[in-house]
């Protein structure tokens, strides 16, 4: 018999009366904080229930098949040839379907893929250091600050090791010890060596392997490659997908293809901050395109800033360039201790610098992640310690390094990246600190879509960085490689045959039907009205100053009212734009004022998305920081009320220039594997 | 400082094409060609004209999109450097730089600075590939590759795809891209086993869409990636070898 309920553990029956096993109350969407959006349905993101560990396989025992006599019936369309696109399209090929890849490039190796330097992760723990797919999946929810899915994490994990086997086989030259077995780093703040690599040059390998394959494919004439052809709208008939309309950026021509399927592979939208370590050309069309048909962008707002990146030095620099990560491994990072000083770092005496990142997390230090570090920088700078000519950035110096390894050991480690900034600057790293910030980087954001990878819309499927499920609110470095392999080569070409099986005998639409007409229609009607503002000034003004909104106000760290500030800053922008834009030319051959114009278009649109997706979430998760929302300067998670997915839906006509209201619905997430815990890093 | 750009400009493929001139100011040493394009770019639109239509994506020397000859140099004046990286410190003041696109038979152009290199992808199609379909790979550590190896493939496989190792050559011959294919693929082992059938197809297409090869080096001298001239000879040496295969 028990007289006392312990301290601290509170007898439940005692206190609620004797335990009925109870219905949970249905779950609530909190109220928004953001003026006019309207709060939507709770989503179900279709995951098998049970132990996530299994789940993919139980999910993939119970999909539905295509005869291999029946596979070339279907026409699948496949936006982006990067490492999901290239993927999905060779792997669909292989299968038999009838593929149609489209990308703006004029070569389908040149997907921005191709720039990523540092590795891709897998699960394959063949070493002794205590990883296993487990602790992948711990690491990958955990540095996403749980904000995915646990599942997707899972099939992340135990499809990785095969996704280094096939790229492997198919041409990309892993790094390999002298034993001849693969090599491996750490990297991204894990306590284990899971990082495969091929020098500083992954992405490339991994990028020119998938093109490769993909041209196989194109080869035996089971794709027809669409180069520089840019998709501009989607088909839709009764919320079924049903094709593309995209222009010929040669000739200006207009064209539909209708598909029973339509995959999205198409990067990310951290370009939308103007300056970023994206490609010029790197856009949110096709995605936003996809939420204006009735699709909807999930944690719109999640974007990572890299901490070492190039900052900007002068007006007409175009980017703000990644230097390796690796670099903090042994370059200390300062800025002057007296706001305003611009005396010549080597003037500066050791007392007068502050390490804040030593000072402020002393077990991380320079190390500290990307997020945290990023938002130190930016506290620095906007504090009136920034360095440079525009006092924009911090320093990252090596002399200690240099004085305690030589410079030889220094040159051996990160020669290439010295020369690279040296090339880029001007100024010797081996003499003068090096200078970075942070600049705009991956979009964990994305098209929201269920376990399938399929989107509110039926019938179109989202892999890459284009989609959402993975990488929660903070991505872990390397994962996001190793997201659109997983997606393109093992997960799409399961889970798109099931959907196509009960499509089997289905018509495609042609110029007959009236939802192939209307999306002519409407990608006609854009251009003209493009054109048609006949304003004075470039597309790039526009983007410029929209960046500059972004980074002040959507950027590493947000408040209430530079949210509000931002979104009015955008609606006035984008009305501007669509009054003074100049568009030179016609929409009859090459015209990139045209394409740029396009572009910048959306992101105007999905700008205001992000800064009211910011404003909406009311706790600081990950990349994600709402300083109202903070212990002492460190992020405040708030389980209770915002353990859901935010998906994005935008409702009204689409007028050029015109307000936009907001839907946001939600998914709530829930850990099984993977309790719930807050991070630190001090 | 400030500069006068004369530039290429063509409406068309098989459109007649001329220089324009162009003066832009406030431009600083440190910034790219491509840089002092977009300057320009900007200029002429702000003042209601077309701009020079160019390519470029990366901006960092990877993805081999950018590609314009300055001062007759295929990518610019410093060697090995892609035109994304190719700096105005060279230039003084005042100075005037000509930019035309890379000029190659094989490479018609698109527009202004824009050409086709397509005719690069066709050679990977011809056999550029490795026939391993999704999931049937065998483990890669039981296919160990020796350390030197792996990274002499990727040497090789460091290539760009920007074609100005064609525009820098007296032939247009693109010898370089391809055995710097050729040599990738058969350092490694599984790409390896397909050896012979893809020197076949490849070299056949070659030397059907490209000139032959007359040893200039040119094409090493001008390539961004530092793709050595052992990728040259790697392509008689293919050959060789998949003729004396066939014949045993
Ligand atoms: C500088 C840099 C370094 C990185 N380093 C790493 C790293 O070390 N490890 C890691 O894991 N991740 C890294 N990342 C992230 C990673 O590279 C990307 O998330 C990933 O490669 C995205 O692949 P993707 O296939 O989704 O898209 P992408 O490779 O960006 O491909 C997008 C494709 O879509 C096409 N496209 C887009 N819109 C349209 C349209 N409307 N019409 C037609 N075609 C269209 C493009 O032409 C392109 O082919 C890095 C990213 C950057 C920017
Ligand atoms: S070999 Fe060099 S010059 Fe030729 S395409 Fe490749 S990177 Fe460019
Ligand atoms: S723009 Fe990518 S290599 Fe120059």
């Amino acid at each position: 018999m028990r007289f006392f309920a312990r301290p601290g553990k509170p007898d439940a029956a005692a206190q609620h009366g004797p335990a009925v096993p109870a219905t949970p109350p249905p779950w609530r969407a909190p109220a928004s904080a953001a003026p006019g959006v309207r709060i939507g349905t709770v989503l179900d993101g279709r995951l098998p229930g049970g132990d996530p560990a299994t789940a993919w396989d139980r999910r993939r025992a119970a999909y539905k098949l295509v005869s291999p006599l029946n596979t070339k019936k279907f026409t699948v369309v496949v936006v982006g040839t990067g490492l999901a696109g290239a993927g999905v399209a060779a792997a669909l090929g292989e299968l038999g379907y009838q593929v149609h890849a489209f990308t703006y490039h004029d070569s389908a190796r040149r997907a921005h893929s191709v720039a990523a330097q540092g590795g891709i992760n897998a699960a394959r723990a063949r070493k002794v250091d205590g990883d296993s797919l487990h602790r992948f999946v711990v690491d990958t929810v955990k540095g996403g600050d749980f904000r995915a899915r646990e599942a997707e994490a899972y099939r992340l994990a135990q499809e990785s090791v095969r996704v280094i086997d096939h790229m492997n086989a198919i041409g990309a030259p892993f790094a390999r010890e002298y034993g001849g077995t693969l090599a491996t780093r750490s990297f991204g703040g894990v306590q284990v060596s899971r990082t495969y690599y091929t020098r500083g040059q992954t992405g490339q390998q991994l990028q020119i392997a998938g093109a490769q394959a993909l041209q196989r494919q194109v080869h035996r004439g089971t794709v027809a490659l669409h180069t520089r052809t840019e998709m501009l709208d989607l088909v839709v008939d009764d919320g079924v997908c049903r094709g593309v309309v995209a222009r010929d950026l040669a000739t200006g021509q207009v064209w539909v293809q209708p598909a029973h399927a339509v995959v999205l592979a198409t990067g990310g939208y951290g370009s939308v901050y103007f300056h970023s370590t994206l490609a010029m050309n790197s856009n949110a069309t096709a995605v936003w395109r996809a939420v204006r048909r009735g699709a909807s962008l999930a944690h719109a707002s999640f974007v990572q800033f890299h901490p070492t990146a190039l900052p900007i030095s002068s007006h007409w620099q175009s980017k703000t360039i990644l230097m390796s990560e690796s670099l903090r491994n042994d370059g200390r990072i300062w800025v002057p201790a007296r706001s305003g000083d611009a005396r010549p770092p080597a003037d500066i005496p050791e007392d007068e610098r502050d390490y804040y990142l030593e000072r402020k997390y002393p077990s991380f230090g320079n190390l500290s992640p990307r997020d945290i570090s990023s938002r130190a920088a930016k506290e620095q700078i906007d504090a009136g310690h920034g360095v440079g000519p525009l006092r924009n950035s911090v320093y990252l110096d090596f002399a200690d390094a240099i004085g305690r390894l030589g410079r030889e050991v220094l040159e051996a480690r990160y020669g290439n990246l010295f020369d690279m900034y040296a090339h880029a600057t001007g100024e010797d790293p081996y003499s003068v600190p090096m200078r970075i910030a942070p600049g705009a980087h991956f979009t964990m954001g994305g098209l929201w879509t269920d376990y399938d990878q399929m989107t509110a819309i039926a019938g179109l499927f989202v892999g890459g960085e284009a989609g959402w499920a993975y990488h929660g609110a903070n991505r872990l470095g390397a994962n996001s490689l190793l997201s659109a392999c997983v997606d393109g080569w093992f997960t799409l070409p399961f889970s798109i045959p099931n959907y196509l099986s009960g499509q089997l005998g289905s018509r495609l639409p042609d110029a007959g039907d009236a939802c192939v007409r209307e999306a002519y229609a409407r990608v006609r009607a854009r251009t003209d009205a493009l054109i048609g503002v006949g304003g004075r000034l470039a597309a790039s003004h526009f983007h410029r100053e929209l960046g500059e909104i972004m980074y002040a106000d959507v950027g590493v760290a947000r408040t209430a009212e530079g949210l509000a500030r931002a979104i009015e800053r955008i609606r006035e922008l984008r009305g501007r734009f669509w009054r003074e834009v100049a568009i030179p030319g016609s929409g009859a051959q090459v015209n990139q004022a045209l394409e740029r114009a396009g572009r910048v278009a959306d992101f105007l649109e999905l700008a205001e998305l992000m800064a009211v997706d910011a404003l909406d979430r009311q706790e600081s998760c990950g990349a994600h920081f709402r300083t109202e929302h903070a212990d002492a300067g460190e992020a405040r998670r708030d389980d209770q009320r915002w353990a859901f997915a935010s998906a994005w839906s935008v409702d009204g006509a689409e007028r050029p220039g015109g307000a936009m209201t907001f839907t946001r619905h939600a998914e709530p997430l829930s850990y099984q594997a993977v309790p719930l815990a807050t991070r630190s890093y001090r | 400082m400030k500069l006068t750009v004369q530039v290429w400009r063509q409406a068309g493929p098989g459109a007649p094409g001329r220089f324009e001139r162009h003066v832009v100011d406030g431009i600083e040493p440190h910034l790219s060609v491509l840089e002092l394009l977009d300057a320009l770019n900007e200029q002429l639109i702000d003042s209601g004209a077309e701009p020079v239509a160019f390519e470029s994506d990366c901006r960092e020397g990877i993805c081999g999109a950018c590609g314009v000859t300055v001062d007759g140099e295929a990518h610019g004046r410093e060697d090995n450097v892609p035109s994304c990286h190719q700096r105005l410190s060279g230039y003084a003041d005042g100075s005037i730089l000509r930019i035309e696109p890379l000029r190659a038979g094989a490479f018609p152009v698109v527009r202004d600075l824009i050409v086709d290199r397509g005719a690069l992808d066709d050679l990977i199609r011809a056999g550029g590939h490795v026939a391993v379909d999704a999931g049937t790979a065998p483990d890669a550590d039981a296919l160990p590759v020796g350390e030197e190896r792996a990274e002499l493939a990727l040497d090789f496989a460091a290539c760009i795809g920007c074609g100005a190792c064609v525009a820098a050559c007296p032939n247009g011959a693109a010898h370089l891209f391809a055995g710097s294919k050729l040599m990738h693929l058969s350092l490694l082992p599984l790409p390896s086993l397909e050896r012979q059938r893809r020197v076949v197809a490849v070299v056949d297409e070659l030397e059907e869409l490209f000139g032959p090869c007359s040893n200039y080096g040119e094409c090493a001298r001008a390539c961004p990636a530092g793709i050595p001239l052992t990728a040259i000879a790697a392509v008689n040496h293919e050959r060789l070898l998949a003729g004396l295969q066939r014949r045993l």
